[in-house]
């Protein structure tokens, strides 16, 4: 017949409509694979490397010894280490409640043109190049504090300007997730909202919200400009962020690489141990994000 | 303000309201239940908008204490969008606008400085869908409206009152070994009477209910409609309800609301005793629709 009729098979065992059709239905299954395939590769490909090239740097003196004083190629990045762990946690502190309180105000309470104007600025930030955010907490504190000031806060309020946005898109789209009706629940009982919000819904939100915070650590804790032009580089182990330069691996795996110094293979291979170190954190936390999420995740039916 | 509490003396079920004036004592006293009778709702000419859109209309009528007000008509009518305004649940959707008049026992529950909040510890509401708190266990829950609302309250009042309150509901002895238990682990009908046994341990004056029964089973139904018949003594209720069948087992008054049109807004046709309502109405609008011709 015409081919502006359907084609129906005339029996269930009559073949289904032809063998063109199971061909095409192969061919898209075996380039669907072949581009997954294909996105992993670099993927794999940087893992691979940096663990061969970056074990070999690994040793107890990389966890437990600085750099001060080392001349012979030896010390280690426990510096860096806690330098890292020091400047990401302050600013988590800043950047948590800052960001989980403007996604709830944007959430539960904003309206009209003001939340939409908001919401725009929000996604501005989360495009800012975060050498400009290293700049901006540089000004800043160089403003109080004269030209030169190196501190390792001011690495955490530069990646607090990275960080918040990206904690506000996140807890919003995790409290909209909230059912309504449970608000009107507690509406019922004659709740206020303030409270409805701390008692229902954040804890109702609890799990997504944790997930999200990780998921911004995990983005700021390698940034390496920022910290360049606000923390400095420096030798000795430093655990007070208001007082002086502050080490940490982005910088240190950098600065080995440029200015390795006599011994160049020692330096690099302490590069690539930092590299695979700042790997290894953001794996880490990912997986205690996951599990928070397991275990604090609220069914909602 | 809203919130004070009228002193009765026990006997006083179902006597029709003498002219008692508040007596202006906050809402922290321990006043019961028992000395406490339910309250009447007047309204009066009460119009309900969402936006520009005009959703009820012209709505006058009185419930009842310590009745059952059943409020029935076609989807889509505003039996729901009603029922939201008595308790100042309707404002809370985005542009939604009440006009007219509604009181609590003579208290306009729309004056100005009159707290929502307030208004929702009398007036408390049940849902069509059962929502109890999912981080919450099934103490938590009934206890929530505790929880949530007053300062500190000693942990031996609470375990009295979610006692009270889970009996009440029918549901103590299903669940009393389990307490601790999340609220979600319930099945729909049990869900149900939590959230009634959650709406009662704050002792409102008035329940309000959404077509509470529709997403339970017919056994389920059954045991929330006993509960309503038993829970009238204590409270006004008033109930929406989809199915005729439930009105007129369940209820003393009921109202009836339909659409001219889709588009126009809905309107009370006619309100009144349910025997009279389903036997003999007034309206031919209301006839058609309890025989079933439409709806």
């Amino acid at each position: 017949m015409e081919s502006a009729t359907l084609t129906r098979p005339t029996t269930l065992l009559s073949g289904g409509l032809g063998w063109r059709r199971r061909a095409v239905n192969i061919t898209m299954t075996v380039l669907i694979t072949a581009a997954f395939v294909l996105a992993l590769i670099p993927l794999i490909s940087l893992v691979f490397e940096v663990a061969k090239r970056g074990i070999p740097g690994l040793s107890l003196e990389f966890f437990t010894d600085d750099a001060r004083g080392q001349i012979g190629g030896g010390g280690g990045a426990s510096h860096a280490i806690v330098g890292t762990l020091v400047i990401t946690a302050v600013a988590s502190v800043i950047s948590v409640p800052i960001g989980i309180m403007a996604a709830i105000y944007l959430n539960e309470y904003g309206e009209g043109r003001l939340r939409r104007a908001l919401t725009f600025f929000v996604d501005v930030m989360t495009g800012i190049p975060s050498i400009v955010a290293g700049l901006f907490a540089y000004a800043l504190f160089e403003l109080f504090l004269g030209p030169g000031i190196r501190l390792g806060v001011m690495g955490s309020v530069a990646l607090s300007v990275l960080m918040i946005p990206i904690v506000i898109r996140s807890a919003e789209e995790v409290l909209k997730i909230v059912p309504n009706h449970l608000r009107e629940a507690a509406y019922a009982l004659g709740t206020p909202k303030w409270k409805t919000i701390t008692k229902v819904v954040l804890p109702t939100a609890f799990a997504g919200l944790v997930t999200g915070v990780m998921i911004a650590v995990a983005r700021i804790v390698g940034e390496t400009a920022p910290l360049l032009v606000t923390t400095g580089v420096v030798d000795s182990m430093n655990t007070d962020p208001f007082n002086g330069r502050m080490q940490n691996l982005a910088v240190y795996a950098y600065n080995e690489y440029r200015s390795p110094g006599v011994f160049k293979q020692a330096a690099y291979d302490k590069a690539w141990a930092a590299a695979l170190t700042l790997i290894a954190i953001v794996m880490l936390l990912n997986v205690a994000a996951r599990l928070v999420y397991r275990r604090y995740k609220t069914e909602i039916r | 303000m809203l919130g004070a509490a009228t002193k009765r003396s026990a006997a006083g079920e179902g006597e029709p309201m003498a002219a008692d004036q508040p007596t202006g004592a906050t809402s922290s006293e321990p006043v019961t239940k028992a000395t406490r009778g339910a309250k009447t709702i007047e309204v009066r000419d009460v119009d309900l908008y969402y936006g520009d859109f005009h959703a009820v209309e012209g709505v006058t009528m009185t419930i009842a204490p310590n009745k059952v007000t059943a409020l029935i008509g076609s989807s889509g009518c505003g039996k729901t969008t009603f029922l939201r305004s008595l308790n100042r649940m309707h404002e809370l959707t985005p542009r939604a606008r009440v006009e007219g008049h509604v009181s609590l026992d003579g208290e306009d529950v729309y004056a100005k400085g009159v707290d929502p909040v307030e208004v929702r510890r009398l007036i408390g509401m049940v849902f069509q869908q059962p929502n109890p708190f999912p981080t919450m266990s099934i103490y938590d829950n009934v206890a929530a409206g505790l929880n949530l609302n007053s300062s500190r309250v000693p942990k031996s009042r609470k375990d009295e009152v979610v006692e009270r309150a889970l009996r009440g509901a029918h549901l103590w002895e299903e669940v009393k070994d389990r307490l601790d238990k999340p609220g979600s682990s319930l099945s729909g009908g049990q869900q149900q009477r939590l959230c009634i046994a959650r709406a009662t341990a704050v002792e409102p004056e008035v329940l309000l209910m959404d077509e509470p029964c529709s997403a339970l089973d017919p056994l389920a139904t059954l045991a929330i409609e006993d509960l309503i018949s038993e829970l009238k003594n204590r409270y006004t209720i008033v109930i929406v309800t989809h199915n005729m069948q439930q009105a007129a087992r369940a209820s003393d008054v009921t109202a009836f609301f339909n659409l001219d049109a889709t588009g126009k807004p809905g309107h009370l046709v006619e309100v009144g005793a349910t025997d009279q309502m389903f036997t003999n109405p007034t309206e031919k609008q209301t006839e058609d629709y309890v025989s079933g011709r439409f709806g």
